[in-house]
């Protein structure tokens, strides 16, 4: 407001246009954001706008026919459901148990080696977790034999099934999700949860009262990294689950689409769908967000 | 029914102490505060009076010693089953509630019925002339509107004792006065113990009963403020209570005075406790040591603040030896003055080899 109050008093046509810019703050370093700018327009913008336009020229047909086979062909739509059944259960798992770990682990002294033990499965990627359970939990694995050996039957399928992806979206998600926990809850003033408790609060109704409402932000947040990450699965699902059965994921149609049947137009379309998919999800966490206090967590002056 | 603390007749700490690995946070306090007082712990940052405060309250536990409330013994509740109030030094509201629901949260965690509820913390609000503010957000208020509902707050749960972190510390000066006749208002219409740490002697001076001078986790001086004012027991007690001369000298015995050496004179001061000749330390306010045109001390003044009645200088006298004083005249750096004090005013301490 004082910004325009003094460049409509002060800004005769005499002024230079680099103050009158600079009244705007626009300077110098405005110029710095170029090439993130020209980055994402050619990288993430131009592809696509131009898969949205492929998809509506398919091989044969009108130009809604993808989107029409897509959602009469059972074999098509039904990945939407397997993807769904692994992203929203493995996203809600991974972010709830990182809760308690989170409020634990903030107040432990040592707690750059724990983060960096964590960060290890992050930077050590989705293939290679996936090649580590294929063998830890396969039916000749460490695993089951150690089952078999102190008498616990017979060998438990955990691998190229519904629970082998679960295991890995879980182990690859987790640290992520409890690294974006653990800052969020680090960045709550612990002095609050001292006043609630000199006021007579109990540790439940410090977290029920003090927390959770500062941390719901956060964790809608949270949810919505955790959950885009797990609906895009793919190695693992083709790795380590049943990618013609249970985890056929909708990547995998995609992929299906692009490179096995060379129609370059309906992988646009799955793509588009999976797209639009994400949103529909996202768009809800951050619309449940408004029932929440949307502020700073600190505990005024300090 | 108006705002009231729960009865009791007296809080004692029986030889409390804290350590932090080999850091002796706190070593033996012992003290017992009476219903109604209001003690101050003074002492400079790390003399261990914020662990004091948080062991009362159920923060921190101890490591020896105990705490009582008359016959119950407290130090191993939990903060939550104490039912002391405590005011943070950064206030420590929730954000994400209105001032009426943060002044609420006490009463609310008791599961008191609504209607007493929302007249407890109508008269909380009306203590603290917050009544029009009630809706807001912390955020929204100023930093002496939060202090205010930080001690509503406190005091709405009625209790024995209420515990105070530095809570004017964050406050511009002209606030912090306002703040400070505030506090002791409320604290006598509750009438409540108030515990309050500060390291700023003049607000311990002028709020205090009682108080209680910490350094190095140790209790050095209890007092009332006049005592410690005129009175201090130790030297480095003194230097917190602005005694900032302190001049180390030969003390010899002169009747029931001592004669010390400041600036290359001989001066007489008062002993503070029976001591024999030997080293000692002078101590003199710079309100004491006044310029006066017979006065046996030479300084050459080093610089002059201006402080509206009367300007606060330093000065160096033979031997290197520097003197704060101050002058009701304007004099200028470079001027040579002439600085006398009274015996009664020259405190003498035996000094301790560190």
């Amino acid at each position: 407001m004082t910004d325009q109050a003094v460049s409509e008093s002060t800004a005769p046509e005499s002024m230079p246009l680099r103050v009158r810019l600079a009244l705007y703050e626009l300077d110098g370093v405005t110029l710095l954001v170029l090439p993130a700018v020209l980055f994402v327009a050619v990288l993430f913008v131009y592809p696509f706008i131009y898969g949205f336009l492929l998809s509506f020229h398919p091989k044969a047909g009108d130009w809604l026919a993808n989107y029409r086979k897509f959602f009469s062909d059972p074999f098509l739509y039904d990945t939407i459901a397997a993807t769904l059944w692994l992203a929203v259960p493995a996203t809600l798992i991974n972010v709830l148990i990182s809760i308690p770990i989170a409020l634990r682990v903030r107040l432990m002294r040592r707690r750059r080696i724990l983060t960096t033990i964590l960060v290890i499965p992050i930077t050590l990627g989705t293939v290679l977790i996936a090649e580590g359970l294929l063998n830890y939990l396969g039916p000749q694995g460490w695993f089951n034999r150690s089952l078999m050996l102190f008498g616990f039957g017979g060998p438990v399928r955990l691998v190229h099934n519904y629970t082998g992806v679960m295991l890995s979206l879980i182990l690859s998600g987790f640290p992520f999700a409890f690294l974006l926990t653990l800052s969020y809850i680090t960045g709550i003033d612990p002095s609050l949860e001292h006043a609630a408790a000199t006021l007579g609060a109990k540790p439940r109704a410090r977290f029920g009262h003090i927390l959770m409402p500062l941390l719901a932000q956060g964790l809608a947040i949270n949810l919505c990294l955790s959950f885009v990450q797990t609906f895009s699965v793919f190695p693992s699902a083709v790795l380590l689950g049943a990618p013609a059965g249970a985890t056929r994921v909708i990547s995998i149609a995609a992929y299906q689409a692009a490179y096995e049947q060379y129609d370059s137009s309906m992988a646009s379309a799955i793509a588009m769908i999976m797209g639009f998919c994400q949103l529909i999800v996202v768009a809800l966490i951050l619309s449940a967000r408004s029932f929440f206090y949307r502020g700073a967590v600190g505990a005024g002056k300090g | 029914m108006a705002i009231a603390a729960r009865d009791f007749r007296e809080l004692r700490l029986d030889a409390m102490s804290r350590t932090f690995g080999s850091l002796n946070a706190l070593q033996g306090v012992t003290l017992s505060v009476r219903r109604g007082e209001f003690i101050a712990l003074l002492g400079p940052s790390g003399c261990g009076k914020s662990t004091a405060l948080n062991c009362l309250a159920g923060l921190l536990t101890l490591s020896g010693g105990s705490i009582w409330l008359d016959n119950t013994r407290i130090d191993r509740l939990k903060p939550e089953e104490r039912g002391f109030g405590m005011v943070f030094q950064n206030y420590a509201l929730f954000p994400h509630m209105s001032v009426r629901k943060n002044i609420g949260f006490g009463l609310t965690m008791q599961g008191r019925p609504k209607p007493e509820l929302e007249r407890k913390v109508d008269e909380a609000l009306a203590i603290v002339r917050l009544g029009d503010q009630s809706e807001k957000l912390p955020g929204q208020l100023s930093g002496g509107q939060q202090q205010r509902v930080a001690i509503a707050r406190a005091i709405v749960i009625e209790p024995p004792l209420v515990l105070m972190d530095e809570p004017l510390s964050n406050l511009d000066a002209k606030l912090r006065l306002e703040m400070r006749a505030e506090i002791r208002r409320i604290h006598e219409l509750i009438g409540s113990a108030t515990i309050y740490v500060t390291h700023d002697q003049e607000e311990a001076l002028s709020l205090a009963d009682r108080i209680v001078v910490m350094r190095d986790g140790m209790v050095r001086q209890v007092g009332t403020p006049e005592e410690l004012y005129s009175r201090p027991a130790h030297s480095d007690v003194a230097e917190f209570m602005g005694y900032r001369n302190q001049i180390c000298s030969r003390a010899a015995k002169a009747g029931n005075l001592m004669d010390v050496s400041v600036g290359g004179v001989s001066l007489q001061g008062t002993p503070v406790e029976p001591m024999a000749d030997g080293d000692a330390v002078a101590a003199i306010r710079p309100d004491d040591l006044k310029v006066s045109a017979g006065g046996p001390i030479s300084a050459t003044v080093e610089s002059a603040q201006y402080h509206g009645s009367d300007f606060y200088c330093s000065g160096r006298a033979a031997e290197g030896t520097e003197l704060y004083f101050r002058s009701a005249q304007r004099i200028e750096k470079g001027d040579t003055v002439a600085l006398a004090a009274d015996p009664s005013r020259v405190l003498v301490y035996p000094r301790v080899p560190s």
